[in-house]
């Protein structure tokens, strides 16, 4: 029993850190022997979103393919496709990894996670729909100076882009020594080219089919884990719970709270970023423009809701899983402890063992191993895989179009572009992304990434979300007030993080407790802030631009409410 | 177009039919935030009550049924929310707009 103790103990604690700050890190792994199911089952996924890429670019005409399939998404692909977007493997492999090491506290975690679509979907996404053409700007702007806030809008979206993106390349490159046995610079260049083939010639076409198959293959291959684990227990959740408190080291614990929240401010700091920011994020808000209407965009939203949420009870499952069926075979999944070359043994006289192989984010893949055997872990490997290459290619296209449709179609030509010189500068951008994101993988390889999800998501809830939400559905608003504020927000985002211990200790090397600022999340100050600043800005602007901008609210509430003249499905 | 917009506009049944819609797009965000700060605070200030036992001899904790009750809790108010926007509210936003190209 006590050996059991010892390693759950230990995968706890290589877990729990990186987990809890952003659910994302994946830590530095060890490279493991090559798995060729694995890599030959990745192949298939290639080989046949390829394929679906060609039949894409043939329907990716204009700038309007490029950035929205022509706005003939269903809601319900949609609602997959959105899901796709947001069940990253960092979700899957993070929070069952959470809930391996602690149980309970993944389950709150993982709720935090989807609180925001609410949100989207009771405020946002009829907006979106009825006001927007191709990107976020183009809502945000709608009745105020084009240049000053699509500048700001796309800068947020690429700093927002950007911190994601190197969050997935690095996570993309650890994951493929542990899954593919092979070096970490492969994992750049194969994610790097591939997602920049499915965005080049496939637009959002192809990004939004690639999203939608790889989401039913993590939904199918998670359902078929939770079912496998409820069927060894009679389909009675308390019977494997009990099983689990019975082998793990924390007993009981694992089934009420524990260490995750710290303190009340911290945990509705968090809650508010991740409530929030998924309102900001760019890859997500840019996937309104895909349905043809504001009826579907509901739709979307509601698929997405229900996808992800399920999702997560099986992440909780899943977890629960790992830990019975893990523990019990500690020479399968576990490192021995080493000492002196020999493995320690315990006062008990049994061998003791260290962490799970690869890390405690693998609680998932090595459980499929335990259920499906070798051919079920190279699925599961292969769909851990392709899910980063999916939401890589959804950020790059998003990033693609701030740059093309805002800063250049609209702000350094202001509107007078034909949509093929827009889709070349579309193009020509998604190979600069996609190179730079190579380059940032590479770069950042053995740096800790660990909190740049959640600051992605701390940006976007101050700088992306109270932008959107004020010049949607405050009258007063103006253009100085949401271009001020915003940046107030973004910036207050990024200076606070870097005060907090997960960047000022964990990555500043600077010594334990000096961070200044004592919260896990900067979002409850940097959002109040920016909405505060929005609102202080706009009431003091007087100018005439002010004046204007605030007679055109009528006619933008008009748009925004009844659907009347907002941008169609182009017709494919 | 414009002629269209501007008899809708001056229609006080849209003005009334807006601000009943945002309404109810607020009354139903307030209750999901409440359900997950709730729950939050519970986590924060109540740890041990959500660990209590669901019955004697059990080992399934009432902060289980709780938290997953959130996310069940979740997806159904969208639900509710979608039903409701894509049928009455489409359907009077639809009956204003005709009424205006009359």
């Amino acid at each position: 029993m006590k050996m059991k103790h010892t390693l759950a103990a230990l995968a706890a604690l290589a877990v729990a850190g990186g987990a809890l700050a952003a659910g994302a890190d994946l830590g530095q792994a060890q490279k493991q022997a090559t798995n060729w199911t694995a890599i030959v089952m990745f192949g298939i996924f290639v080989f046949a979103t390829l394929w679906i890429t060609k039949w894409a670019a043939s329907k990716t005409k204009t700038a309007a393919d490029f950035y929205t399939a022509g706005g003939g998404i269903t809601g319900f692909q949609n609602g997959l496709a959105i899901a796709g977007d947001y069940m990253s493997a960092a979700s899957f492999l993070g929070i069952s990894g959470l809930v391996f090491a602690n149980g309970f506290d993944g389950l709150i975690f993982s709720i935090g996670w989807l609180v925001g679509w609410p949100v989207i979907t009771f405020l946002m996404a009829e907006r979106l729909r009825n006001l927007g053409k191709f990107t976020f700007a183009d809502v945000a702007s709608y009745r105020f100076a084009q240049t000053p806030v699509r500048t700001f809008a796309a800068i947020s979206t690429l700093v927002v882009v950007a911190f994601y993106m190197i969050a997935q390349m690095v996570g993309a490159g650890q994951l493929i020594k542990i899954l593919f046995g092979m070096d970490y610079l492969y994992a750049e260049i194969l994610v790097g080219t591939i997602m920049m083939m499915y965005v080049l010639f496939g637009g959002m076409t192809a990004t939004t089919w690639v999203q939608i198959i790889k989401a039913c293959m993590l939904l199918g291959g998670a359902t078929f884990m939770a079912v496998a684990v409820l069927l060894q227990f009679g389909f009675s959740p308390e019977a494997l719970f009990t099983k689990a408190v019975e082998v793990h080291s924390k007993k009981d614990a694992i089934m009420a709270p524990g260490a995750l929240i710290k303190d009340p401010v911290s945990a509705i700091s968090v809650g508010m970023a991740l409530m929030f920011g998924t309102a900001g994020l760019p890859h997500i808000l840019m996937r309104f423009f895909t349905v043809p209407n504001a009826k579907e965009a509901r739709k979307s939203v509601a698929w997405a809701t229900t996808w992800i949420g399920y999702f997560y009870i099986l992440t909780f499952i899943i977890g629960f899983g790992a830990i019975v069926n893990l523990i019990a075979d500690p020479a399968a999944f576990f490192v021995p402890k080493m000492v002196d070359g020999v493995q320690a043994i315990g006062a008990d006289g049994k061998p003791v063992w260290d962490g799970l192989k690869g890390g405690g984010n693998m609680a998932a893949v090595h459980l499929s191993k335990a259920v499906g055997g070798d051919l079920f872990l190279g699925f599961i490997s292969a769909v851990a895989f392709a899910t980063i290459l999916a939401v890589v290619a959804g950020l790059t296209l998003s990033g693609a179009s701030a740059v093309s449709h805002d800063l250049y179609a609209s702000v350094w030509r202001h509107g007078n572009v034909d949509s093929a010189t827009e889709l070349r500068v579309s193009k020509i951008t998604t190979v600069g992304l996609g190179i730079l994101a190579v380059v940032l993988g590479i770069a950042f390889e053995k740096e800790n990434v660990a909190y740049m999800v959640m600051l992605a998501f701390v940006i976007a809830c101050s700088g992306n979300f109270p932008v959107l939400f004020m010049s949607v559905l405050w009258k007063n608003c103006t253009t100085r007030g949401v271009v001020v504020g915003g940046t107030v927000g973004l910036i207050l985002a990024v200076v606070l993080t870097i005060g907090s211990a997960s960047v000022w200790e964990a990555v500043l090397k600077n010594p334990k407790g000096s961070a200044w600022f004592p919260y896990n999340s900067a979002a409850i100050f940097s959002m109040s802030a920016a909405f505060f600043t929005i609102w202080l800005v706009s009431i003091l602007d007087n100018s005439a631009q002010a004046q204007k901008e605030r007679a055109l609210f009528p006619a933008q509430k008009l748009r925004s409410e009844t659907g009347l003249g907002a941008a169609g499905a182009s017709g494919h | 177009m414009q002629d269209v917009l501007a008899r809708i506009d001056a229609n006080p049944k849209f003005h009334e039919f807006c601000s009943r819609r945002s309404r109810y797009s607020i009354i139903m965000t307030i209750i999901s935030a409440a359900a997950y700060y709730g729950f939050i605070l519970l986590v924060a200030f109540q740890g041990p009550w959500l660990g209590t036992k669901l019955g004697a001899g059990m080992t399934t904790s009432i902060g289980v049924p709780l938290g997953v009750g959130v996310i069940v809790f979740t997806i159904i108010l969208t639900w509710i929310y979608v039903r409701r926007a894509n049928s009455e509210f489409d359907e009077t936003n639809a009956a204003l707009i005709e009424e205006a190209q009359k």
